[in-house]
């Protein structure tokens, strides 16, 4: 919202500054977005008067002025169609900018004649969107006038936010309370007029039960000559981009903005019947100011009279049954909505005007009457006429009520030291009733003032006013002992994870979580429980089930701009489900792999390397070494070059090439290789009796290694074997390595040859050649066992 | 001797004994040796069994005693001598080999080496560790919460009234609605995990909790995703002023300053009251915002006094209970400390955004050599 330093004048009698204002402003808690001082801004500009207008030799548009302006006369090109000789407009001399168009103003000719200068729009200083023609002034004003002072416009013009919780703020009168409850200035209170009535109403008004309008004041004023509101008023009006448009509705509109209180206008020539506060029924349709139509619903609000919609009740009258020029006998509406059907109507509807604006955050119901009696006066004064007496359908919402106030409060809930007098003071200035003695208050909130609920509400309004600058600083606590960890296990996994990853190679990446439905479907997701019903773009429509599609598709945009061999991960949410127990702490990488040439023979990356990545990475979190090699599990893995990790049953991680169809589902070049884990399927760490390590054991006879190669089926698993060949005497196999596998000559069709070497480590003394020897028979066996394997002979 | 003028192949005169030609002509041949198999042949020749000087040694037992007495030191000076130039040579050919060897394996070690290896972690992740880190000095725990949440402990619970345009600001993502026509949020806010904490744990509660929060909201400072702190403190007597000294000195770690001004401004969130804003000073001339200095103002967090409704509604008695809460963005305060122009680019994964603006993984956010 804006207003100007004259308009807060009207409301408070203050010396202060622009820059005091502002900084009071902001200290009670009104965010001040932007000043702008127009006197400034159009210093350059000045009034000029159009002495003779003649064709341009060598353009049919244009026009040679010559021109009176504060530099004397001028030739002035101009291409308006409106210039012509005694027009009075406003000119800028060379050098000058114009912010309209953002150029700086050069002697240059314009089709062979030079042109001393420049003749405005208000478009283009910026007062007004007119750009189809130059300004036309009032004839008798002085040639060297500012332009500011011409366009009325020499007041520094104040831009706000408003919370929603402070209504009353939407009026420029509100705002001068505070200023004044502030310091600021002394709140200038003008007697309420009370016109008086001349004969009955004779438009009836009723409002419906229910209907969303508790109250509906009306007055007929007749006899009123509707033409351009005053100078003052356009003027007011202009300073804060409103757009002057007949004295009734300028009226409303001043209204609205200095008292919050949003009123409506309604031509009597133009109803039917009794006008009526109800709700709207299906099926009927309303064309509104905005030249718009719209559908009715039964949950909205209507004012209708007998022959249908006249308009959206506190959200925005009809065309058909507004003011005009001709109008001579007025309705006037001072009505109060319900916040919450009003803020309803305006998501249904789309609109948002500034009696939508005000009304859902709630208008002063104690200001109901009284502002249909000064827009009645103002009416009176400016349009002339006679009023009819006020007519009051429905009833005022009862004020807020009152409850007890200790102000001690204030020192306990906001460390501030504020005596019981001074808050008393406070709360007075700001408009509430307060009873008792300094200790203990009877405070009643004033009735725009309901956000007021209890004593947590004032503490604020006195702590505030007294300034939030006064508040001490406590000194921060520490922590009070080392037990309670600061981060749970799950987060200092990721945090472990990170550094690992990074460490290796990795860049991690943010992605969002969401992505498109039809790429969560190929990772296993998609399902409609985690589909948006709102989402920003359509590919960004559902939930993630893995990072893996979203760090896929980085990687590709990177190889696009020329950026390969992407070694990415996210340490981050996915989602199976919208319970809270299916969001899962993951970390995905990929790797997709363009390796730049070397002079030592180049990298060929493949799934071993991210198996070896993947496992480095559940070390760091704290994995337990047994975990067993699957086959592939998850969706997007290539069937057979993918694998698993696995705990009993679970599956605590994935790794492998990425399925060739999906790489083209998702348009990423291949090859690509990825994995995945799950990060909460790894166990908790047990909580241990002590922090002391096991005893070393160091053992000094000399281990020995002895090779075995055996013949199996191509199916078999090479980790099976190894895992057999560690098993067969838990006591001497220190280490078994897979050393060599082999296919072709000496070995069937269908089978392979896997080589080990087992490391046998003795414990109490030196293996004779008979124990060596019942130990490999045992490996034997147990190989065989396994995985049918046959020594190789 | 008697037996010729030739000790082995040296050249000696018999008949003086002329031991100091024989000294000459075994040295000259040490010198002549040119590896280690000639310096063992001349060993051989003159200090073996049957070497020259091994064969006159056995002379000495025949000699008169007078003889001997002459003799005998000479021979074994000689024999020490020989011994000792002999072990000299060896040592200084195995040197000279050496040489040869490493010449020989000489390569250009200016080639470049293979690919390192190395990543960096995103500055979300760092800023979050050294936030972690400040708080948790402080005696804060982290919580967590799921970020896809109910709309009572996005909003009701925390005193936004049904319908009321409070919940229009937020721009809430709604998923489908349920069978019961219940629709879940995407979590506006952290703010959340405060319900949560307060639902689960009885005061006092002291808390921090970090993650992803989503609006629907695009533009330069704005994603659909973005990241919150949240911190929670609820007891039977824990003010503004606590809330004021704890924030300063969290900002005071954080930006790695001495000292910092700060300003509570007042300001409205329906789960707060009094409710503030917090700027602190700052310096935007020449481009950069630099925090702790300057004659600017920059607002930088959200603050209140936990709102009696919303302790009822979390099962906290606000007669007996209160404290207060603070949020701010996460991304917001990287971009402060670490000047990263676009928020946008924060999930962009553009490779060369993550190499110029990523951690690298050995520096871990502490505070006793500093955050960064």
């Amino acid at each position: 919202m804006k207003f100007t330093l004259s308009w807060l004048k009207d409301h408070l009698d203050t010396n202060a500054t622009v820059a005091e204002i502002v900084d009071a402003m902001t200290m009670a808690g009104l965010e001040v977005e932007h000043v702008e001082n127009p006197a400034e801004k159009l210093a350059a500009f000045s009034v000029a008067k159009i002495v003779e207008a003649a064709q341009h030799p060598n353009a049919d548009r244009l026009r040679v002025c010559q021109v009176e302006t504060k530099d004397g006369r001028k030739e002035i090109v101009c291409g308006a169609a409106n210039a012509r000789a005694g027009l009075v407009t406003i000119y800028a001399p060379l050098g000058t900018y114009v912010p309209g168009s953002g150029i700086t103003l050069e002697a240059r000719p314009v089709r062979g004649v030079v042109s001393n200068g420049m003749l405005c729009s208000g478009a283009e200083l910026e007062v007004d969107t007119d750009g189809d023609g130059i300004l036309e002034l009032d004839a008798s004003l002085k040639v060297g006038m500012s332009a500011a002072e011409a366009l009325g416009l020499s007041d520094a013009v104040i831009d706000f936010e408003v919370t929603p919780n402070r209504p009353d703020w939407l009026g420029v009168a509100g705002i001068a309370r505070d200023l004044a409850a502030a310091g600021l200035g002394k709140l200038i209170e003008k007697p309420a007029p009370s016109p008086k009535g001349a004969f009955k109403c004779p438009v009836n008004v009723v409002v419906e039960r229910d209907s969303g309008c508790p109250v509906f004041a009306a007055r007929v004023i007749r006899g009123v000559k509707n033409g351009p509101s005053p100078a003052w008023l356009q003027q007011k009006l202009k300073a804060i981009g409103l757009k002057p448009r007949s004295a009734l509705v300028d009226i409303t509109n001043y209204l609205s903005f200095d008292r919050a209180r949003p009123l409506h206008v309604y031509d009597v020539a133009k109803l039917t019947g009794t006008v009526r506060a109800r709700l709207g029924k299906a099926g009927e349709t309303f064309v509104a100011l905005d030249d718009e139509t719209y559908e009715i619903t039964p949950d909205m609000c209507v004012i209708a009279d007998d022959k249908g919609v006249l308009g959206l009740g506190g959200v925005m009258g009809g065309k058909d049954s507004g003011v005009t020029e001709a109008t001579t006998d007025v309705l006037l509406e001072a009505a109060w909505f319900e916040p919450l059907k009003i803020a309803q109507t305006g998501r249904a509807t789309g609109i948002n005007s500034d009696a939508k604006y005000r009304f859902e955050r709630g208008v002063d119901t104690g200001f109901v009457i009284g502002g249909h009696d000064l827009a009645t006066q103002l009416i009176l004064d400016l349009c002339g006429g006679e009023a009819s007496e006020l007519m009051l359908a429905g009833e005022v919402p009862a004020p807020p009520t009152g409850f007890a106030f200790d102000p001690g409060r204030v020192k306990s809930l906001a460390g501030l030291d504020v005596s019981g007098k001074r808050a008393k003071e406070i709360l007075i200035a700001l408009g509430f009733t307060v009873k008792g003695d300094d200790k203990r208050f009877d405070v009643t909130p004033p009735s725009w003032r309901r956000d007021v609920e209890g004593s947590a509400d004032l503490v604020e309004e006195i702590a505030r006013i007294e300034g939030f600058d006064k508040l001490p600083a406590n000194a921060p606590p520490r922590a009070n002992g080392f037990r309670a960890p600061p981060t749970g296990v799950g987060e200092s996994r990721l945090r472990l994870a990170r550094r690992a990853l990074a460490g290796a190679g990795y860049f991690e990446c943010v992605t969002w979580s969401f992505c498109e439905k039809k790429h969560a479907e190929l990772f296993g997701g998609g399902s409609e429980k985690l589909v948006l019903a709102n989402p920003i773009a359509s590919d960004l429509d559902c939930m993630r089930p893995s990072a893996l599609p979203n760090l896929l598709r980085a990687a590709q945009r990177n190889l696009d701009r020329g950026r390969g061999d992407m070694m990415l991960f996210e340490a981050g949410p996915s989602w199976s489900g919208d319970t809270d127990a299916d969001q899962a702490r993951t970390v995905a990488a990929i790797w997709q792999p363009r390796p730049k040439r070397s002079w030592r023979g180049a990298e060929a990356p493949d799934v071993f390397d991210m198996k070896r990545d993947c496992l480095m990475a559940l070390e760091a979190m704290g994995a337990p070494s047994s975990l067993q090699a699957g086959p592939a599990d998850a969706p997007w893995q290539h069937p057979g070059r993918g694998g698993s990790l696995r705990l009993g049953n679970k599956v605590i991680a994935t790794f492998g090439d990425v399925h060739p169809r999906i790489l083209n589902a998702l348009d990423v070049e291949g090859p690509a290789m990825a994995f995945e884990i799950k990060v909460d399927l790894i166990p908790a760490p047990r909580a241990k009796a002590t922090h002391a390590k096991p005893a070393l054991e160091k053992l000094d006879l000399m281990p020995l290694t002895r090779d075995f190669a055996f013949v199996v089926e191509e199916g078999v698993a090479a980790a099976d074997l190894v895992r057999a060949a560690f098993g067969a005497d838990k006591q001497l196999v220190a280490d078994v390595i897979l050393f060599d596998v082999y296919r072709g000559k000496g070995v069937d069709d269908g089978k392979k040859s896997l080589a080990i070497e087992v490391t046998l480590q003795p414990r109490e003394k030196t293996l004779g050649d008979g124990e060596i020897e019942d130990v490999s028979k045992k490996i034997i066996a147990a190989v065989a066992k396994a995985t049918g394997g046959a020594l190789r002979s | 001797m008697g037996s010729g003028d030739c000790r082995g192949p040296f050249r000696m005169d018999a008949k003086t004994n002329d031991l100091a030609a024989l000294e000459a002509d075994i040295s000259a041949r040490i010198a002549a040796a040119t590896d280690e198999a000639a310096l063992e042949t001349v060993r051989v020749d003159a200090l073996g069994k049957q070497g020259a000087i091994s064969v006159l040694m056995k002379t000495l037992g025949s000699m008169a005693p007078d003889e001997r007495q002459a003799m005998g030191p000479k021979l074994n000076g000689l024999k020490d001598r020989v011994g000792e130039a002999i072990v000299a040579k060896k040592a200084s050919l195995v040197e000279a080999a050496l040489e040869a060897k490493l010449a020989a394996e000489k390569i250009d070690v200016s080639l470049p080496p293979g690919p390192k290896r190395i990543g960096a972690l995103h500055p979300v992740s760092q800023v979050m560790e050294e936030i972690g880190r400040i708080f948790g000095e402080m005696g804060f725990a982290l919580e967590e919460g799921p970020d896809i949440e109910t709309d009572f402990n996005n909003f009701t619970a925390l005193n936004f009234p049904p319908k009321h345009p409070a919940r229009e600001m937020h721009d809430t993502f709604f998923l489908k609605p349920d069978e019961k026509g219940e629709r879940k949020v995407l979590r506006t806010h952290t703010s959340p995990v405060q319900v949560r904490t307060m639902l689960k744990q009885k005061p006092p509660i002291r808390m921090i909790c970090m993650g992803r929060t989503y609006r629907k909201d695009s533009d330069a400072t704005h994603t659909p995703m973005f990241h919150q702190i949240e911190g929670l403190v609820i007891d039977e007597k824990t003010t503004m002023a606590d809330l004021k000294g704890t924030l300063m000195a969290f900002i005071k770690a954080y930006f790695e300053v001495d000292d910092v001004a700060v300003r509570f401004r007042p300001h409205h969130f329906p789960f707060t009251e009094p409710s503030a804003e917090m700027d602190v000073r700052c310096d935007r001339s020449g481009g950069q915002v630099r925090i702790g200095q300057g004659d600017d103002w920059l607002e930088i967090l959200g603050c209140g006094m936990v709102h009696p409704n919303v302790l009822k509604n979390c099962g906290v008695d606000p007669e007996k209970y209160q404290g207060y809460a603070f949020g701010m963005g996460v991304d917001r305060l990287a971009i402060l400390k670490y000047g990263m122009p676009d928020l946008r680019d924060f999930f962009a994964s553009d490779a060369r955004w993550l190499k110029h603006y990523g951690f690298s993984p050995y520096l871990t956010a502490g505070l006793a050599g500093g955050l960064t």
